[in-house]
């Protein structure tokens, strides 16, 4: 067994790339995901920024081989920064002729090809649907740099003497895929060294997978195939000790920071579902700090259970994805009524119905902000990237003590399992979250309302003197008694209603960012941030100006966005929906916003958006000097 | 995190109370006569005998009429929504294991709309207390069957009569797991007194069901039971480690098993005593074949046995919070206590200088 190869070394000429897209897929049995997790890690170790987007079927094991079961992982790493995974890739590798035939047309054209040959035998062609091999066909060596490496057979010499059993040898080619991609782009590879050492639980495996993946990397410092090596320089990222994190992940953080933040304990009830499960499977691991987890029976016996947990003094969270949203979509309404603190967190997945429940959508937007029956309004959050779903959920926590009211965070699939550095933070430097129970007693009833929040008292069960009884039904604005006066309905309809709309107090004006001139507005929201301002940057290489203004906030809608909106010529809302955003713009603000829609399953690719941003803005005025044009 | 208990370990020690202290200034709007308030009162008596604070007794509801229940007891308090008492009361006591937990549903609430809360309760043990009301009917949406209505009952929405055949009460909790399962009934003072006391005793949920009588959708639904002409042949009033007989005195009759184990009755006057089947609460056996033990003269099944009030199952299973809160302290005592800042760092991580 080897030390591992240092990425200094190596006896082949390197360029320097300034960006790469790599996408990896196979059988999902194949461990294509792994892969990408570590290239990953290493990217990133590498000093680049980084942007994945894991891409994965809904299937566990779809049959071996078919276009059913391919999963793919895709990463831009960059010296410059990063905002998406990228369009399209430049690298392509594949593991068997089902990965190719689903992925082959978004390799860019003269992108590199690289081929598990193994994998490419006659009845896996057969079950991707091909006669013959499609990498023999006409045209290919002139498309693309195809990289033909039998790379199982290589795998399986390189552990022949182990002995293994031949399911445990073919298991390991996806580290000497990794070695190879590794020596490619000049990858550190300390971290997939310790991660195989941490991981696997025997010696063999351990010797196992390091062989292999050591056996990928001399492969490429040997064989004629690859004349080049690249480099990927660091990106300028501000100093900081960072760490991979997805959104999933975060949310759960967040969570966990602020209930401790607020001196409470978090009590997380969800039904698994993808992609919302991971968030459950992380809190479930940190017993130590306390965290609370209830697995349910069912989506509304998770939410119910949260709501009667807020009750007793900790902080209730739930967390779905679309379809389990609509089922708590009533308890949601009892937490409204009951004026108790509430998160739900929806990671948002293609809908209606089980829809494409792996791939990303933001088609619940207005479910959240409406989907109740009666008037039943809610905060809504949307983080923007994998790292804000910790800010936006903490701060999910904090609105929803401050206003004891639900918050729902709408994150997605692509926050959910794609990831960005994250500057790690330090504990101490996250603010306190007030949250104090009320234990006055003079002059009390259970809907009395601060001043400021209009958000009334938080009392829980085991404060003698305050016993008191909440629930569905309407209550008496002045005493807190079941009431079904016509005027205190309508009095405590728009009281909730304020209560929402008051949120905007604390926030700051929202703000566009792009040059002073520009005349187009593109109002984003969610994960489609990064694809915006990709799509953005490529414009102004081209000298076109134009202005983006994201929001955070869905309800209520951040204040300054009526003055902002009227500043410009046009406004564009792209969404991964058929117009949700814009119509809450036209009906609040009468704008002609014009939507830019997409329902693929998979974020905006930049290019796409540009071509369409274009589409709106005024072609330049040409400036003629001195009898040459000029732009 | 610490506030929660704080709140609860500060509570002084509870002075004598009195029924009136339970009793809340809410008018109580069930129809006259309604066998709720015959319940209430009942459990506006035992509850000063538990010796709980009345701040840490939390009663929990679904919809219905006898979901009305939280606004009338002078305690904590949740009318929630139809069918998720069970899941609301679950969340308040994994919270907040220190409270005593009420959950008070129907037959519709509980078994219909809620059943499968109900059934993953029992299941879980949680160390709540659920008192279902069993009606036979839906009141409070004007008449309706329900989920335990008999087969050929005429109601509302089912003017022909109901066809759906209904749920074992007792039979269904103890296929959950229940380890504690009752039945009485709102007329019997005493009885349900003392199935409250035993219910309120029992660490795990404790299911209590209630024969209730609804005077205006399913007037004397269990009159034959419960205090009709010979209701005494009709209830089977269970004492552990005591022969199942029953019957005025004099017509004593008891149950034994017949050749193929099915319940038969026999006449104390001419049975041997030993022959007679002994009740014992911990024994699953015997609480499964009294929960097929039934009153119900056709159509349908019929079956013409007394109603075995009483506990029917009693059982020791550590209750779902404790062990949640065991599990804690688990891996809490392994660990150390969660330190964010080496959580955050748990990843593969890198400087950027």
């Amino acid at each position: 067994m080897g030390t591992a190869p240092s990425y200094h070394n190596g006896s082949k000429p390197t360029q320097e790339l300034e960006t790469v897209v790599i996408r990896f897929a196979g059988d999902s049995g194949d461990g294509m995901q792994l892969t990408g997790t570590q290239f990953t890690s290493e990217s990133a170790i590498a000093g680049n920024d980084i942007a994945t987007l894991p891409d994965f079927p809904a299937e566990i094991r779809a049959p071996a081989g078919t276009l059913a079961g391919v999963s793919g992982f895709q990463l831009n790493f960059s010296s410059r920064e990063v905002f998406t995974p990228g369009d399209r890739p430049d690298v392509l590798v594949v593991m068997n002729p089902a990965a190719y035939a689903v992925n082959i047309a978004d390799l860019v054209d003269g992108g590199a090809l690289i081929v598990d040959t193994d994998g490419f035998s006659k009845p896996n062609l057969r079950k991707a649907g091909y006669e013959d091999n499609p990498l023999d066909a006409r045209g290919m060596p002139e498309r693309y740099r195809i990289f033909r490496i039998p790379i199982s057979k290589l795998t399986s010499e390189a552990l022949k003497d182990l002995q293994l059993p031949t399911k445990t040898v073919s298991r390991c080619k996806n580290f000497f895929t990794l070695g190879l991609c590794s020596w490619l782009y000049s990858r550190p590879t300390e971290a997939t060294v310790g991660w195989i050492k941490a991981k696997f639980r025997t010696a063999e495996l351990i010797e196992a997978n390091l062989r292999a993946f050591n056996a990928g990397w001399a492969f490429g410092e040997t064989t004629d195939a690859f004349a080049l090596r690249y480099t990927v320089g660091s990106a300028h990222i501000p100093p900081g000790r960072y760490t991979s994190m997805t959104g999933n992940k975060a949310v759960a953080y967040g969570l966990m920071a602020a209930a401790a933040k607020a001196d409470k304990k978090l009590y997380y009830a969800s039904y698994p579902i993808t992609p919302a499960s991971d968030i459950l499977h992380e809190l479930a691991e940190q017993k130590n700090f306390g965290v609370v987890t209830f697995q349910a029976e069912d989506e509304i016996a998770a939410a119910a259970s949260a709501v009667g947990a807020s009750f007793a003094g900790a902080i209730g969270v739930t967390g779905t994805s679309g379809p389990g949203l609509s089922l708590k979509l009533e308890t949601i309404g009892l937490a409204v009524m009951v004026e108790l603190p509430l998160v739900v967190v929806d990671v948002q997945r293609g809908g209606p119905s089980t829809g494409l429940p792996t791939k990303p959508e933001q088609a619940d937007l207005l479910q959240a902000i409406f989907g109740r029956h009666g008037e039943s309004p809610v905060a809504v959050l949307a983080p923007s990237s994998p790292t804000d779903c910790f800010h936006a959920a903490f701060q999910a926590v904090a609105t929803a003590i401050k206003y004891m009211t639900p918050v729902i965070l709408l994150s997605d699939g692509f926050l959910a399992n794609g990831s960005k550095p994250w500057a790690i933070p330090s504990f101490k430097d996250l603010p306190d979250i007030p949250a104090k129970f009320w234990s006055k007693n003079i002059g009390f009833h259970p809907y009395l309302r601060d001043e400021d929040t209009l958000s009334r008292p938080w009392v829980v069960p085991g404060t003698a003197g305050l016993e008191h009884r909440i629930g569905g039904l309407e209550k008496d604005y002045d005493s807190g008694n079941i009431s079904y006066i016509a005027e205190n309905h309508d009095r405590m309809v728009r009281v909730r209603a304020s209560k929402i709309a008051r949120i905007v107090d604390e926030l700051p004006d929202i703000e566009a960012i792009g040059p002073e001139d520009a005349d187009v507005l593109v109002v984003g929201w969610g994960s489609t941030l990064g694809s915006i301002e990709a799509a953005i940057r490529d414009l102004a290489a081209e000298g076109i100006g134009v202005a983006h203004a994201h929001l955070r906030w869905m309800n209520p809608l951040e204040p300054g966005l009526d003055k902002l909106l009227a500043r410009y010529r046009k406004v564009l809302v792209p969404e991964l929906n058929l117009g949700q955003l814009v119509r809450l713009l036209r009906d609040r603000f009468m704008v002609d916003a014009i939507p830019i829609n997409r329902m693929e399953g998979r974020p905006f690719k930049a290019g796409e958006l540009a071509a369409e941003i274009r589409k709106h803005v005024r072609t330049p005025p040409r400036v003629v000097v001195g009898g040459a044009e000029a732009r | 995190m610490s506030e929660i208990t704080e709140t609860t370990t500060t509570t002084a020690p509870a002075a004598k109370l009195s029924r009136k202290e339970f009793v809340s200034d809410q008018d109580v709007r069930w129809c006259p006569g309604c066998g709720d308030y015959a319940i209430l009162a009942q459990v506006q008596k035992v509850m000063p005998e538990l010796g709980v604070p009345r701040e840490n007794v939390v009663f929990v509801s679904g919809i219905g009429c006898s979901s009305r229940f939280p606004y009338y007891m002078n305690t904590y308090g949740f009318h929630g929504i139809h069918g998720r008492a069970p899941a609301i009361a679950s969340g308040i006591k994994i919270a907040r294991p220190d409270l005593s937990v009420w959950i008070v549903t129907g037959d519709g609430d509980g078994l219909s709309i809620g059943g499968n809360h109900l059934i993953h309760l029992l299941r879980r043990n949680l160390d709540v207390n659920v008192l279902l009301f069993n009606n036979e009917i839906y009141g409070l949406t004007k008449g309706q069957y329900s989920p335990t209505s008999r087969v050929g009952q005429k109601t509302k929405s089912s003017p022909y009569g109901v066809v759906d055949n209904p749920f074992d009460t007792a039979a269904l909790a103890l296929g959950a797991g229940a380890t504690f399962v009752a039945r009485t009934v709102d007329v019997d003072q005493k009885h349900l007194q003392s199935v409250l006391h035993r219910a309120a005793a029992h660490t795990g949920t404790s299911f209590v069901e209630i024969l209730q009588n609804c005077p205006i959708f399913n007037d004397g639904v269990f009159s034959d039971v419960t205090d009709g002409e010979g209701h005494e042949n009709r209830q089977l009033l269970l004492e552990h480690g005591k022969p199942m007989v029953f019957g005025p005195e004099n017509d004593r009759k008891g149950i034994r098993l017949g050749p193929g184990m099915e319940p038969e009755i026999v006449r104390m006057d001419s049975t041997k005593a030993d022959e007679i089947l002994v009740h014992d609460e911990r024994n699953d056996a015997i609480a499964f074949f009294l929960a097929s033990l039934a009153w119900q003269p056709g159509p349908g099944i019929e079956r013409l046995f007394p109603v075995p009030l009483g506990v029917l199952r009693a059982v020791e299973r550590p209750s779902y919070e404790r062990s949640v809160y065991q599990q804690i302290e688990a891996v809490t005592r392994k660990r150390g206590p969660g330190d964010f800042d080496e959580l955050f760092a748990s990843g593969d991580s890198w400087t950027v200088s």
